[in-house]
């Protein structure tokens, strides 16, 4: 299965082209870019462990674009995201966030119901590794 | 109108001791002479100040009239009373101390009205508009009346706790960033049964839409139980997000009789794991804040479907403009609000919408006349509230709508995803890829306004469902001139 | 493809002329690093003009070293160079990040790494200036962390020449040295730019020119005492051209607010003038005629 999370998952696998281009908008708007990867992308993981800190203060994209390299070094097989923090006051959270890596074989969920009172049923979402 | 009796006193005299006797004699003065019409009135920071849309009745010098929606609106009654000795009366009067005529409308005049914060109880939109818009809409003397903004004081604003989670917990809750969310109401409205309204809501998510949605009226009518449709589809946003490994929601419509009832349906649906429910605006202000305090409480979404509204903000000379009820809305504490789309089947001019959307997402309003917008509005760190787009659109419109309304919105394709010739699935799916394709385009410095055609031509390529969608409603539009337009530009309409 | 290329329209085009001009305007003296400049600017207008033929060639090393005492002008000429750079379409932004030793190096282990490339990451895009480089090379202390920084600035200005242009600066002698120990490193640098001392002539022009900048003048005593000073102390240690004549305008100027507070009342032309008096003030003519006292020179 083709996990959906970020912001361009339903287009065709972004070129390091495409990704440079989205960091640089993202640092047009004078926002932090960061780099975060992870082997279980669950949809309630939301600390993905992070590639060193956000980079704050970029001029350029080649910046990130050198990090993303070195992580998919380390890590070539895992999920690899590139985000973009707005720090401006009524946001201060993430502006973009989009997955640029995925393992060869991705991960499935498992779904568990339990049943319990009438008819409600409880719903549990496990990671499944293969 | 009977005449006064006396020589009419200047405004700013009426507010000296010396006159005081006179005032207060028995009969009936002109609300100009009663204290409503202050001219030289400088509204305090604390003051609410509402804009009126008047249009007296022949005959009624406009100062009158505006002194007597001020008078209608806050302490007068037709007649003198000498009650109004028992109080600080001039404190309580509302002050009309501006009427502008409006450009190209010779009937018409827009009064600047000054309300002392002391008229209000806090944190109550009930308390708020009876004074407001309580008794003046049906005033004589005016042949019609409509509230056209409001600004609202910092000091009043902070007495209200405003929307349960707001534009960046939602996205933070939801882990999406970047990009409009997309939605579609289940359709048909009416007759499907729980479980085949859930199997609309599976392919939708399940092809890539974030939300669906329970249509205003479905709430538990002899076809469908509420309970029924609840589980029916929190069993398909589940599988949902096990297949796609995204987070997903439906807003399932608690909209019932009375209180208790709501309550109910609102437990039940944190019971099975819902992010998000909805209510629509008829059921009243106060359900409003206290479904907010509930959603407050329980790490709930709110979502809500602004049913009713046309009925008094569509005319441009009577009623309550739907920016007024915006305001009153991200008081009131509402996540999600329906706020037009400018391009679809429903009511609105593209700049008097994005008005409605800068109430609902900007941290301070600015006056802006060509969007509706009379006055700054300082939200005090009111948290924001995330519009609703929703109504007659589809995905060869992508452009145009990320165009106007920007990233943080919930663009709604109930049609345009059911109606899809390949089935609801491709139909989600022809709107997420128009959508990614749009905002990467977008991103990547092209200009999407007079690009997107080609745009969503090229991204179409890869995708079928997208071609498709393309071809079946290339032709739609809903290019009828807006009835509700700003009165300072040209009106303008998208095609 | 063309077979002709338009030198001179290409250098119009990129609007490099322009910059050059500005340089010669805005710096005085500086002949033999201004003719340098052109050159270097006009070998990558020809590069650009083989490219454009079809001539392939390597992207052109940029990497450039400037040596010359303190105070010469090598920070203004390179935030000149990064914006020549740009125009020609060498490096994306055009923006200068200046750094030192202290920058780039860590006190402990696992420490250089992170700094080097968090400096290089900003600086991408642009011009990374390394001041005084041959602080980061120790090699009385073969623990030392300069090594690790010197060896990941050597991989980035090896493999990413598209995104960074890396200038090297400080005293000729040193910086000689420093090459010879590091020739890896040497071999990278394609341009060496000698800044020569400025002339007491040059000096003063520069003085004219801070002085009005700041709203002032010059009385034509304090404009000779000026002179002499720089004489004097030109010969005395820590000399830094144009840095230490703006300490002494720097001082004189305090001199004078002192002077005129004393005065009392004041008119404008006064309030404007730096007299000689303020100027003669100094450590530095006391010092003089004995010329023993150097502890006393650097005020």
């Amino acid at each position: 299965m083709r996990i959906t999370q970020g912001t361009f998952s339903f287009l065709p696998d972004l070129t390091d082209e495409q990704i440079a281009k989205q960091v640089e908008y993202a640092l047009d708007q004078g926002w932090a870019v960061s780099i975060e990867h992870t082997d279980d992308p669950h949809p309630r993981n939301t600390y993905w462990e992070m590639w060193g800190m956000p980079m704050f203060d970029l001029k350029d994209a080649a910046g990130l674009m050198t990090e993303l390299k070195e992580c998919r070094k380390v890590f070539p097989d895992r999920y690899i995201k590139v985000n973009a923090f707005d720090s401006t006051l009524g946001f201060e959270t993430m502006r973009l966030s989009f997955i640029v890596d995925r393992p060869a074989r991705e991960p499935e969920f498992n779904l568990r119901r339990t049943d319990t009172s009438g008819r409600n049923i409880r719903y549990e979402l496990e990671t499944v590794r293969s | 109108m009977t005449k006064p009796t006396g020589t009419p006193a200047s405004a700013a005299g009426q507010r000296t001791t010396g006159n005081t006797a006179k005032r207060y004699q028995a009969g009936v003065l002109k609300y100009k002479e009663m204290g409503y019409w202050v001219p030289d009135y400088e509204p305090k920071d604390t003051d609410v100040i509402a804009i009126f849309r008047i249009t007296p009745q022949e005959g009624v010098d406009p100062e009158e009239a505006a002194a007597a929606v001020a008078g209608e609106s806050s302490t007068a009654t037709w007649t003198v009373v000498w009650t109004d000795r028992l109080t600080a009366a001039e404190n309580y009067r509302a002050k009309a101390y501006r009427v502008d005529p409006v450009p190209g409308q010779a009937d018409q005049y827009f009064a600047w009205i000054a309300y002392d914060l002391a008229l209000f109880e806090e944190g109550s939109i009930a308390n708020l508009t009876a004074s407001i818009i309580g008794n003046v809409f049906g005033f004589k003397p005016l042949k019609a009346l409509r509230l056209e903004d409001m600004r609202l004081p910092v000091a009043y604003v902070k007495t209200f706790r405003g929307p349960p989670t707001g534009i960046v917990v939602e996205r933070e809750r939801l882990d999406k960033y970047g990009r409009p969310l997309l939605g579609a109401t289940t359709k048909p409205k009416l007759g499907l049964s729980g479980k085949n309204y859930g199997r609309v809501v599976y392919e939708a998510l399940l092809g890539g839409l974030d939300f669906t949605k329970d249509d205003e009226n479905i709430n538990s009518q002899p076809f469908m139980h509420w309970r029924d449709r609840f589980l029916f589809v929190m069993e398909a946003v589940n599988r949902a997000q096990a297949m796609t490994g995204e987070v997903k929601g439906h807003y399932l419509n608690v909209t019932a009789g009375t209180m208790e009832e709501m309550y109910r349906r609102a437990e039940f649906a944190r019971e099975l794991g819902s992010v998000i429910i909805m209510v629509d605006l008829v059921i009243g202000y106060t359900a409003i804040q206290s479904m907010a305090e509930w959603a407050r409480q329980n790490d709930m979404i709110l979502h809500m479907h602004r049913a009713g509204h046309s009925t008094y903000t569509r005319q441009k000379t009577h009623g309550v403009s739907f920016r007024v009820i915006a305001k009153w809305m991200r008081l009131a504490g509402v996540d999600h609000l329906h706020t037009g789309t400018a391009v679809g089947k429903l009511e609105g001019d593209p700049l008097t919408v994005q008005g409605f959307y800068n109430v609902c997402r900007d941290a301070v309003t600015k006056e802006d006349l060509p969007r509706g917008l009379f006055v700054d509005q300082d939200w005090a760190g009111l948290r924001k509230v995330m519009p609703v787009a929703s109504g007659g659109i589809h995905a060869g419109q992508m452009h145009q709508l990320l165009d106007l309304f920007g990233d943080d919105v919930v663009l709604q394709f109930g049609g345009g995803t059911i109606g899809h010739p390949m089935g609801i699935k491709a139909g989600a799916t022809a709107n997420r890829v128009a959508l990614e394709a749009m905002v990467l385009a977008r991103n990547e410095g092209r200009d999407i306004a007079s690009e997107g055609p080609d745009i969503l031509r090229k991204a179409a390529k890869d995708c079928k469902p997208l071609e498709a969608a393309l071809a079946t409603w290339k032709d739609v539009t809903f290019n009828y001139a807006s009835t509700d337009t700003s009165d300072f530009v040209p009106t303008a309409s998208v095609a | 493809m063309a077979d002709t290329v338009d030198l001179k329209r290409m250098l119009d085009e990129s609007h490099v002329s322009d910059v050059l001009d500005e340089l010669d305007r805005e710096l005085v003296g500086l002949k033999p690093v201004k003719t340098r400049i052109r050159e270097i600017a006009s070998l990558l207008v020809v590069e650009k003009a083989r490219e454009a033929l079809g001539v392939t060639s390597a992207p052109p090393s940029l990497h450039m070293c400037f040596t010359g005492n303190p105070g010469t002008g090598k920070t203004t000429v390179a935030m000149r160079m990064a914006e020549i750079l740009h125009r020609l379409g060498h490096v994306r932004k055009g923006h200068l990040v200046a750094v030192t030793r202290d920058d780039l190096v860590g006190q402990y282990i696992g420490h250089t790494a992170p700094k080097t490339k968090e400096v290089l990451k900003k600086a991408m895009g642009g011009v990374l200036f390394i001041d005084e480089a041959y602080y980061l090379y120790r090699p009385e202390n073969e623990r030392d962390y300069g090594q690790e920084a010197i060896e990941i600035l050597m991989q980035v200005m090896e493999n990413q020449r598209e995104d960074l242009v890396v200038i090297f600066a400080g005293y000729k002698s040193r910086m000689d040295r420093f090459f010879e120990s590091n020739p890896g490193l040497s071999s990278r640098v394609a341009h060496h730019i000698d800044f020569p001392d400025y002339s007491d002539g040059e000096l003063l022009q520069i003085a004219d020119r801070m002085v009005d900048g700041l709203g002032l003048q010059l009385a034509e005593g304090a404009r000779k005492a000026l002179a002499e000073y720089l004489s004097i102390r030109r010969k005395q240690p820590n000399f830094a051209n144009a840095r230490s004549l703006r300490n002494a305008l720097d001082r004189a100027r305090l001199r004078q607010a002192r002077r005129l507070i004393e005065a009392g009342e004041v008119d404008a032309a006064s309030l404007t003038t730096i007299e000689e008096a303020d100027i003669r003030a100094s450590r530095v003519f006391d010092a003089a005629p004995a010329a023993k006292d150097k502890e006393k020179a650097a005020c």
